[in-house]
């Protein structure tokens, strides 16, 4: 039955998410905006929160954004996936810097969670894991990376540099996409895990950015780094044939996290405008045509409908996740809606608001320069609207390119 | 059915001032004053004839409360879903159906008004408007369920979104019945709508002027010692020509917008079809109300309901959002199916960005008016607020729906441009989607 309403059990995930963002991260977000590159102690405590969180009482969150195989179960349901995007979008009202730093919750634990055995689950349970793809000259384009795998004994021996590493410098694991063989294009792109120390393995730099500076990116060299065989996430074969749709798949379920980082920005902005402009005697009634309100009126109903719809597509998303359906159109569809009117919005509102929204005495001008970061990784717009429409066009890449 | 006495001589009457007007030798002979009083006059004789044949409403007893339609839905299960139930699946199929294989081949041809009178026996065979009526009075509707009026709208909106609003007319004319009529008047009216054959009726709401607010009603009723008077125009009023009955809304004395069930042999009453930059085979009319006196009993709700005007706009902004999300997934697919067939520097204009982010846009677009419609109905349909829902999803769908309007026609080039192909019909009737206001209610 046709119910866009969130179940009673996920609201109240999403309130506790909301308590948390509101109580533990509003109060530092400034905080940590002004001190770039330093690390955020309160951080440790909500650590073993959000573990008594996940464990307490609810199924659901816990087990990662594992996806519901296919025709496994018929009863439709919501599940951890649905209770992932909730609780980023949540968090991320409180401060999306702060909540890309948190403790064991990195973009590798997706990457463990979606396609590690049960032996490496168990080995890197616990652990913080970051995801390190991009190189200087391979962004969108991540088939063309350039760092390198070879077998060497029982050992993989890493090569190459790979840089915009969220957490890079505060992961325990970074999961490294390298490839096998040069010539092989993207099925031979595999990922690994590398732990903290592995011999080899050194930080190099940490970017100063324009907004989520709460959260540490860093460049990372692999100088003939070695870690064990048994840390190759997925096969140690070329299949040619399966191409790139594995290590591809992953996106499929962290691009609706990212849509979810995204309007919980948004939300955060279009609250805030909210109670600015109300106390400043504006009312929202939602009652006039359109064209017969004040303008600031009708352009914050214009983001309000965008916003809503950002958040249905992305709900929409993990719902086909939870529920084994294939969802690679629909996950690009929720990021690249996400990713534009979030940036959109935190913009507007902004300019909106005036002086006040471009002071620092709020927070409306950082969420502003956060933002704009959703709108980029995980697959830029552009890179969303190419999934999209080779979906839609059932187009090969190498037709639309 | 009755209306056939109505609508024959008026049809005769119509084609033959269709036929003369046309002619030159009128004209030049200075006949045309006198032909046209001619023909005037026939058309008030056939009113009349069509008035005198023409039955009233009876009803033996009022609906008992117990067999009014429930109100709300509860939730079999409290989850998030985007899954029709069997039985809206099953209906889905089958208009979908209708909607590609009649409707969509008679489009471009009824787009001059002219219906063949078998589509609305073909419509009234798919059982849309009696599945809104309570089964006590031969209906198959066990509820009152906005969503599966909302999936009606989509499905043949797909087909043609002009001759959907005329399928549809009676249905929404139905649940505005079943969601605020009084247990008489469900009774009195309601039978019609089970019958054999089509039966066309409407709902007036809007008003010929340039800032229309359909909480500001120019249209008045005034309370009688009998009941009410009735003085105003409506326009853009679906089937307006051949409907046998309407609600009209109108200004009641200092008690706001309310609406009037209004019989068309009513003394006072005209008829105008409009010429509009689209929709015409929805039959929009204009409605056109002088001194019409009413009987008490035509309050709809009498003294048993409680009246909400801004209920019924919303329910009805649902309808019109649910309409261009059909409308516009037919532009998606077309679109699609002909960027990847247009071949353009020796291959198909899909394989270029420039066209392929256009249509990437137009489906992510469209999913957001889908999904922001879908919530304001489900919301309706479990008795949640949902006023600001469908506030907002009428704000996107006018907005977004005219957009892929327009980049739908821009991808066909020249193409969209001329009648040969579909995109400038859509185009035309998407304009209306932002404007249109108490069409279908859902």
């Amino acid at each position: 039955m046709i119910n866009l309403e969130l179940s009673k059990k996920l609201s109240q995930l999403g309130d506790m998410a909301h308590a948390v963002a509101e109580g533990m991260f509003r109060p530092i977000s400034r905080k940590y905006d002004r001190l770039e590159h330093t690390y955020p102690k309160e951080l440790d405590m909500l650590r073993s929160i959000l573990q008594g969180m996940a464990d307490g009482g609810s199924d659901m969150g816990a087990d990662g954004l594992s996806r519901e195989k296919k025709g496994k179960r018929k009863e439709i349901k919501n599940g951890s996936n649905m209770a992932i995007v909730l609780n980023m979008m949540e968090i991320c009202w409180g401060d999306a810097g702060l909540a890309l730093t948190i403790p064991g919750q990195g973009l590798g634990n997706a990457a463990i969670a979606a396609v590690a055995t049960p032996e490496q689950k168990k080995r890197f349970d616990g652990k913080w894991a970051a995801m390190a793809i991009t190189e200087p000259d391979a962004g969108s384009d991540s088939a063309a990376i350039q760092t390198t795998a070879h077998l060497d004994g029982d050992e993989w021996v890493l090569n190459g540099e790979k840089i915009f590493v969220t957490c890079g410098e505060r992961a325990d694991l970074i999961v490294v996409w390298a490839t096998l063989d040069k010539n092989l294009g993207r099925a031979a792109i595999k990922s690994f895990v590398v732990e903290k120390g592995a011999p080899g393995m050194k930080m190099t730099h940490l970017e100063k950015k324009l907004g989520i500076r709460a959260s540490d990116t860093a460049t990372i060299m692999l100088d003939n780094c070695r870690i064990p065989r048994t840390n190759i996430l997925g096969s140690e074969t070329i299949d040619t044939k399966k191409s790139f749709a594995g290590v591809m798949q992953t996106f499929d379920n962290t691009r609706p996290v990212v849509a979810a980082m995204s309007v919980g920005v948004a939300k955060a902005s279009l609250d805030l405008t909210r109670e600015l402009l109300e106390r400043e005697g504006l009312c929202f009634e939602y009652q006039n045509s359109r064209f017969e309100i004040p303008a600031i009126e009708a352009e914050f109903y214009r983001m309000e409908a965008d916003l809503e719809a950002a958040r249905l597509l992305m709900f929409k998303a993990a719902w086909m996740a939870d529920n084994g359906k294939p969802n690679s159109k629909e996950a690009s569809m929720a990021k690249a809606k996400a990713g534009r009117v979030g940036n959109e919005i935190t913009l507007k509102c902004v300019e909106l608001c005036g002086s006040m929204g471009y002071s620092e005495n709020a927070l409306l001008e950082k969420w502003a320069r956060d933002s704009k970061i959703f709108d980029i990784f995980e697959g830029t717009q552009q890179i969303q609207q190419l999934v999209v429409a080779r979906r839609v066009l059932k187009k090969k890449s190498k037709d639309l390119k | 059915m009755q209306n056939n006495y109505l609508t024959k001589p008026m049809s005769m009457a119509l084609e033959f001032l269709g036929r003369i007007s046309g002619s030159e030798k009128i004209n030049q002979w200075h006949l045309r004053e006198p032909a046209l009083k001619l023909v005037y006059q026939s058309l008030r004789q056939s009113v009349r004839v069509g008035k005198m044949a023409q039955t009233r409403f009876f009803a033996s007893a009022p609906l008992k409360p117990e067999e009014k339609l429930s109100k709300h839905k509860p939730l079999k299960k409290d989850i998030f879903d985007l899954t029709p139930t069997r039985e809206q699946q099953m209906v889905r199929d089958e208009l979908l159906k209708f909607a590609k294989q009649n409707m969509r081949p008679m489009a471009r041809d009824t787009d001059n008004g002219e219906i063949p009178a078998d589509f609305f026996s073909q419509v009234n065979a798919l059982g849309l408007a009696v599945s809104g009526v309570p089964e006590a009075i031969k209906g198959v509707g066990q509820m009152r369920s906005p969503v599966s009026s909302m999936l009606m709208a989509e499905d043949l909106s797909y087909g043609d979104m002009s001759l959907a609003i005329a399928a549809l007319a009676p249905l929404g004319f139905v649940n505005a019945l079943t969601e605020f009529g009084s247990r008489d008047q469900q009774a009195r009216y309601l039978p019609s709508f089970t019958e054999d054959n089509f039966f066309p009726a409407s709902m007036a709401l809007m008003e010929p002027s340039a800032r229309f607010v359909p909480d500001q009603l120019t249209t008045t009723a005034v309370a009688t010692n009998a009941g009410y008077r009735l003085n105003g125009v409506k326009c853009l009023v679906p089937l307006g020509m051949k409907s046998e009955i309407f609600v009209v809304f109108a200004n009641l004395d200092n008690h706001g917008p309310r609406g009037f069930i209004v019989e068309r042999h009513y003394p006072g009453i005209n008829t105008e079809l409009e010429r509009n930059m689209g929709l015409a085979a929805s039959g929009m009319s204009r409605l056109i109300l002088t001194d019409v006196e009413l009987p008490k009993s035509a309050l709809l709700g009498e003294q048993e309901v409680h009246y909400s005007h801004q209920r019924m706009i919303d329910l009805s902004r649902i309808g019109i959002c649910a309409l261009s999300v059909g409308t516009c997934q037919a532009v998606l697919d077309y679109v699609t199916k002909y960027a990847n067939e247009r071949f353009a520097f020796g291959e198909p204009i899909s394989n270029r960005q420039a066209v392929a982010f256009m249509i990437a846009d137009m489906a992510i677009e469209l999913e957001s008016m889908r999904m922001l419609t879908y919530r304001a109905a489900s919301r309706a349909e479990q008795g949640l607020p949902f006023h600001r829902n469908a506030y907002l999803a009428q704000i996107m769908c006018a907005e977004q729906a005219m957009k892929i309007g327009t980049d739908g026609l821009q991808i066909l080039g020249g193409h969209g441009f001329v009648c040969e192909y579909p995109l400038e019909l859509w185009y035309r009737q998407l304009r209306a989607v932002g404007i249109l206001e108490g069409t279908f209610l859902i």
